[in-house]
């Protein structure tokens, strides 16, 4: 999957165009770097000052935001890499390859025979369960799955019947049903010397919408027959269609019967490669490039090693409650788990960057590796525990709570595998306020408090100037107060945007200890309150002491729609709370003169003129229905036009005054109605 | 629980001197029968001490703190804690004040007072007590505040005033009004002291009735909360008896009638915690007040940029001087942050004035919404007075058509409330800073800073005009007195023939208001770029930024 541009005598790559944007791109650039290949960068309007960007050597602007018009214009980017002298682009034209010789599809009849005792005989074949499907349509529509031979015949009337009715054509097709499918995919590598070898497989079961969320190499629960023989079927496919560079084969599994059946071939680089790199121990884009430069692969098949386990989360900005749906937002706090050479986390974004509806919102990818697949599983959730993420909805959390479910753990993995456990995963905010949760939430409140308090401390004594070191004593720890101790009252809300779970404030009374603790008492809680002290604290980072427990806690907090959001991080809790500023914007000024205030000697309503001068427009008549600031009339005075706008909403009446007329101070221009008098 | 109060200093490192200070001795001998016989007594006085002071704390009582709960509003020392920064010390004084004086208890002399830091920035303190007794004025009271008062006159320390209270207790009159420290010695303090340059702050966070209503009338700067906050002579059963007009507290001083009407005070807070923090916003703002000398330590060597397109400054004035814009759009693309701290937003509309910082150099900015009323004028005059007790440079931004004529505005002192914003402007030592965006008419030039009252620099956009009146206003007027003279030589004027000569005066008024013309003969010191109006400005703030402060004087305000 790198195209060539340039054959320059010596076969080697040494500058490189990434066609791409995000997490792959910049992980492409990495490995381009280590090996001295120069890398050029594209991008779209957008993306001016993406990561990716700013870790190429060189960057073009290919286009607009919109992928079509930028990173999916073949022309302006094969002009990019002819204005850089880049000899190759990554990814070359990539293309799915539907079919191959010798590599079993899923059993099923898509033959132009419609005879209900031939398509019976074919189901009889096929297998029980069958799904009879409409050639065209979709949506379910005109769908049957049929688990007994006597029930074929009826279902597929009926499914004739709902086809024609939906779609004009009853039509159908018939395939093998498989009722726990799993999808498993081999990493395939080609040279231009004709040798393809396998990687072995990884699973991508865990998915919704369509997408994958949690992948793993090797797949859990197979035998080294089954990794064998879907190894070799994928490198069969690869050969039939003479492939080279990476590639992956995609299988669905039959959990059932542990058959696998083709369904198709990327000739790319997928966004999971990493868990393979991770069992392997090899650097794919690496090859990519060797192969590209005609070299052979660096391995043969038998000195493929498989080593450990590896998983690999997608980390998405989504609304996990609302059905998955991506989310924009900009990343307020990003602190990605520590990286170490079992930990890898590739990402495209910065703190502070945005993520727009123009990509795909994906944040970054975490792969973790262990010696086996529970010590992975282990790293694994630790790793999701220390992932924070603040500004913008994601799904942390919920691929923590996947990562934790025991049938997880156990690795039985299937593409049903979200609907089949819904009620564990996705508990409504109602069921979720348990006793454990709403106090685990308060504890977060109390630390979250606490840290602000002295982060708030800190800066204030910062923030003085330097030169008045005679004030910094006025900033010591604890505040001084005659005879009395220093008292803070924090109030929280819980951040219903993120999590409806509770309802309310949260009132918090702080008194500051003479150790410089703190002792924390909650408004309407029966519990005697909290001694908590703050060990050491950094920009973010807190050790706190709360009750006689030490933990680490992390805080962030930003300002979004007039309130503040802070999000707390301790243990593998991640709360959020928000304080409202109520918007203090008082009446408006305004550029406009209001009208004259009302005296008692007129009804209320009545606008008088603020000034004499020249009426030159009017702009309702009587009887108009107005707003309460709307426009009314507009007056020149002072070589300056003045709008007379209404004091209230309601009917005009008694406007008298015409364009070009003349008006006097506080001549009686016009009455606004209450609405309900006529 | 007993806890004892430490107050952790931080160790200074005092220098690697050889010599070391002499270390005095320890001297106290733990095992003798006197030191565990004082220790046992001084535990009996503290004791008794801390109980003294947890009655006090608790203010007038459970009743009267529910009450004040029940009015949205907090107890003194809370206020107190709300506007000295986030975990600052706060040094209370004369905590027992009142302790067995009257037959009724009256906690802390019913008025709170000490010292807090505010941005930065130590401030005294005074808090009326509205839980005991109506935060009325006793003695004690009077002489606490007073006391206060003493300490911020000699230590320079910028006052805060938060007013709730009832004014002099009438039983005990004798003993609080006449006398040299008695009541008006208040007022009499917060004369003196902003005339030495000590910032004088009221915020008003309930009522202020009588005597108390001079509190925020003599204040600098005041802030009143909306709903709670009312300021006036008399309250309303008084004024039904003396005058027979019924009328509500907040119709009769609240804060609408002060922020829009009256002018009384200057910032409209929606609700206590709002009154705060503007409290906290005016102290920011006081910047460098006092005698220091200028200390460019006190600008921050990181600012914001303004939030909008400073391109966009080239769209806002319309070539049509009769299009009114509002002035702020402008300041917006100029400050830092966008941000603007407004003075008096209520009052006076058609001239805005406020504070703000360029490219972190603190300045006050002065610009027009419209035509200057009498009121207007007055604001100007305030405002600039601000700045210069506070060594705040000064930056206009005129767009101008005068000040407004007819028989209302004469009679209302036009001519006089702009002298008084010409004699602010005229005598203010301050650096300024004049950019004409659009009309630069009439007496609207000179009380707006142009080119006779010595800006230090002086700018146009190429959307500047500027004459003594309008082209059409200037040919009605000359052609009027054309035709009476023509009329008494007995010569008849053809419409045609004023027709034209009205044009030939519109022409060259237009020719004479040009920027063009203007900056050949060096009215000004250039046409720039609006888009480039943040960066002259923040060049040229630098530029003016003078070694030491000089003292303001003014000469006769014409009240």
């Amino acid at each position: 999957s790198l195209s060539s541009l340039v054959d320059n005598g010596s076969g080697c790559i040494d500058k490189i165009l990434v066609a791409n944007r995000g997490e792959i791109a910049c992980r492409i650039m990495r490995t381009a770097k280590r090996l001295g290949v120069r890398t050029v960068a594209v991008y779209s309007d957008a993306d001016r000052d993406a990561l990716h960007v700013r870790s190429a050597d060189e960057a073009v602007r290919v286009g607009p935001a919109p992928t079509r018009l930028s990173y999916l214009n073949s022309s302006a980017i094969v002009e990019a890499a002819l204005r850089t002298s880049a000899q190759a682009i990554h990814p070359g034209a990539s293309k799915k390859i539907m079919g191959a010789a010798g590599v079993p599809l899923v059993p099923g009849y898509h033959g132009d025979e419609q005879n209900v005792e031939f398509l019976k005989a074919e189901a009889d074949k096929i297998g029980y369960p069958v799904l009879i499907k409409p050639t065209h349509g979709g949506g379910g529509k005109g769908m049957r799955i049929v688990e007994r031979p006597g029930d074929f015949v009826e279902n597929l009337l009926s499914a004739q019947r709902e086809a024609a009715a939906s779609f004009g054509v009853n039509t159908v097709l018939l395939e093998k049903y498989i009722t726990q499918p799993r999808h498993v995919e081999v990493q395939v590598f080609g040279d231009k010397l004709g040798n393809v070898i396998h990687l072995y497989e990884r699973d991508c079961s865990l998915q919704r919408r369509h997408q994958k969320i949690i992948e793993e190499a090797p797949a859990p629960n197979v035998t080294e027959e089954f990794r064998a023989h879907i190894g070799q079927a994928a490198v069969s496919a690869a050969k039939a269609v003479g492939y080279y560079n990476a590639g992956t084969v995609e299988f669905i599994v039959d959990t059932a019967s542990d058959n696998f059946y083709f369904m198709e071939m990327n000739t790319r680089l997928q966004v999971e490669h990493p868990v393979t790199e991770m069992v392997v121990g090899q650097d794919l884009v690496e090859w990519q490039i060797r192969v590209a430069n005609g070299e052979p692969l660096p391995l043969t098949q038998e000195q493929v090693p498989l080593n450990g386990h590896a998983f690999e989360a997608r980390i998405y900005a989504e609304n996990v409650p609302r059905g998955f749906l991506p989310a924009t937002g900009t990343l307020h706090h990003y602190r990605p788990a520590d990286v170490n050479p079992t930990v890898r986390v590739e990402t495209g974004v910065e703190e502070g960057d945005t993520v727009s509806v123009h990509y795909d919102p994906m944040i970054a990818k975490l792969v973790v590796w262990g010696h086996s697949r529970s010590a992975a599983l282990v790293k694994f959730k630790s790793c999701l525990s220390d992932f924070q993420i603040a500004g913008l909805p994601t799904n942390v959390s919920f691929v923590r709570d996947l990562a934790s479910h025991w049938a997880f753990e156990k690795g039985q993995v299937e593409t049903h595998f979200i609907e089949h456990y819904k009620d564990d995963l996705l508990i409504d905010s109602a069921s979720k306020a348990t006793n454990e949760a709403l106090n685990a939430s308060k504890l977060s409140a109390v630390l979250a408090a606490v840290c602000l308090c002295q982060k708030e401390h800190i800066s204030s004594a910062e923030a003085i100037p330097c030169n008045d070191r005679l004030v910094s004593l006025w900033y010591a720890n604890p505040p001084f107060r005659m005879h009395h101790s220093a008292k803070t009252m924090v109030e929280f809300e819980w951040d219903k945007d993120f999590d409806g779970s509770f309802g309310g404030i949260l009132k918090l009374a702080i008194t500051h200890q003479t150790d410089g603790g703190y002792f924390v008492e909650m408004e309407g809680d029966d519990s005697s309150g909290l001694e908590v002290k703050v060990l050491h604290s950094g920009e973010n980072n807190f050790r706190v002491e709360a009750g006689g427990l030490q933990t680490d806690v992390t805080l962030a907090h930003y300002i979004k729609d007039h309130n503040k959001h802070i999000h707390v991080w301790h243990g593998d809790h991640h709360h959020q709370f928000k304080q409202t500023k109520t918007i203090r914007q008082t009446s408006d000024g305004g550029s406009h003169l209001k009208p004259s205030l009302e005296s008692s000697s007129h009804p209320k309503g009545t606008v008088l003129a603020p000034m004499a001068g020249l009426v030159i427009k009017v702009l309702v008549e009587n009887g108009a229905r107005v707003e309460e600031g709307q426009p009314i009339l507009v007056l020149e005075a002072m070589k300056m036009e003045h709008v007379v706008k209404s004091p209230r909403p309601g009917i005009v009446d008694g406007l008298r005054v015409t364009s070009g007329q003349q008006v006097f101070d506080s001549t009686v221009l016009f009455n606004v109605k209450e609405n309900n008098t006529s | 629980r007993q806890r004892l109060p430490q107050l952790h200093l931080p160790v200074q490192n005092l220098g690697s001197s050889l010599y070391s200070s002499a270390v005095l001795p320890d001297g106290v001998d733990r095992s003798s029968d006197a030191f565990s016989h004082n220790s046992a007594a001084a535990q009996e006085l503290v004791s008794q001490l801390h109980s003294q002071i947890s009655k006090v704390l608790g203010g007038g009582g459970a009743e009267a703190v529910k009450r004040n709960r029940s009015r949205n509003k907090l107890l003194p020392r809370e206020r107190i804690n709300r506007l000295i920064d986030p975990g600052s010390s706060f040094l209370e004084l004369s905590q027992l004040a009142g302790y067995e004086l009257y037959e009724e208890s009256l906690p802390s002399g019913g008025i709170i007072t000490g010292i807090g830091p505010v941005h930065g920035r130590l401030c005294m303190f005074v808090a009326n007590d509205p839980t005991t007794k109506g935060g009325t004025y006793y003695p004690i009271t009077v002489k606490k505040h007073l006391r206060a008062q003493e300490i911020a006159s000699q230590c320079k320390l910028p006052s805060l005033y938060l007013v709730d209270s009832g004014g002099a207790n009438l039983p005990k009159q004798a003993e609080v009004f006449p006398d040299r420290d008695n009541f008006g010695r208040i007022f009499y303090n917060q004369a003196k002291m902003s005339a030495e340059g000590i910032p004088q702050v009221a915020l008003v966070l309930g009522s202020c009735t009588a005597g108390g209503a001079y509190i925020p009338a003599m204040a600098d700067e005041s802030v009143i909360v909306k709903g709670n906050g009312t300021i006036f002579l008399a309250g309303p059963p008084l004024v039904k008896a003396a005058t027979g007009e019924e009328v509500s507290a907040e119709d009769l001083g609240g804060a609408t009638v002060h922020c829009k009407i009256s002018g009384v005070s200057d910032h409209f807070a929606e609700d206590e915690l709002h009154a705060l923090e503007l409290g906290r916003n005016i102290i920011r703002n006081i910047h460098m007040a006092g005698k220091g000398p200028f200390d460019s330590q006190h600008i921050p060597s990181e600012y914001k940029e303004p939030l909008y397109d400073m391109q966009e400054l080239r769209e806002i004035a319309p070539t049509d001087q009769k299009q009114p814009f509002d002035i702020r759009s402008v300041i917006a693309r100029v400050v830092d942050g966008s941000e603007f701290d407004e003075f008096k937003k209520l009052y006076g509309s058609t001239l805005v004035t406020g504070f703000a910082r360029i490219c972190g150099q603190p300045v006050g900015i002065i610009g027009n919404n419209g035509i200057l009323f009498t009121e207007s004028a007055l604001k100007g005059a305030h405002f600039i007075e601000l700045c210069a007790q506070r060594n705040i440079p000064l930056t206009f931004l005129q767009n101008i058509t005068g000040f407004m004529v007819g028989s209302k505005s004469e009679a209302s002192g036009i001519a006089k409330a702009g002298a008084k914003m010409v004699m602010a402007v005229s005598c203010a030592k301050v650096p300024k800073i004049t950019i004409i965006v659009g009309g630069s008419f009439g007496a609207g030039n000179y009380g707006m800073c142009g080119r006779a009252y010595s800006p230090d620099f002086l700018f146009l956009w190429p959307t500047a005009k500027i004459s003594v009146m309008g082209g059409a206003q200037a040919a009605g007027v000359l052609a009027q007195i054309e035709k009476i003279n023509k009329k008494r030589q007995g010569n008849e004027w053809t419409p045609e023939e004023e027709e034209r000569f009205k044009q030939k005066v519109i022409e060259a008024y237009e020719r004479e208001a040009s920027p063009y013309y203007s900056t050949a003969r060096l009215w000004d010191d250039g046409i720039i770029d609006p888009a480039d109006t943040r960066k002259v400005l923040s060049l040229c703030l630098t530029a003016t930024v003078k070694s030491s402060p000089e003292e303001t004087k003014y000469g006769v305000f014409r009240m």
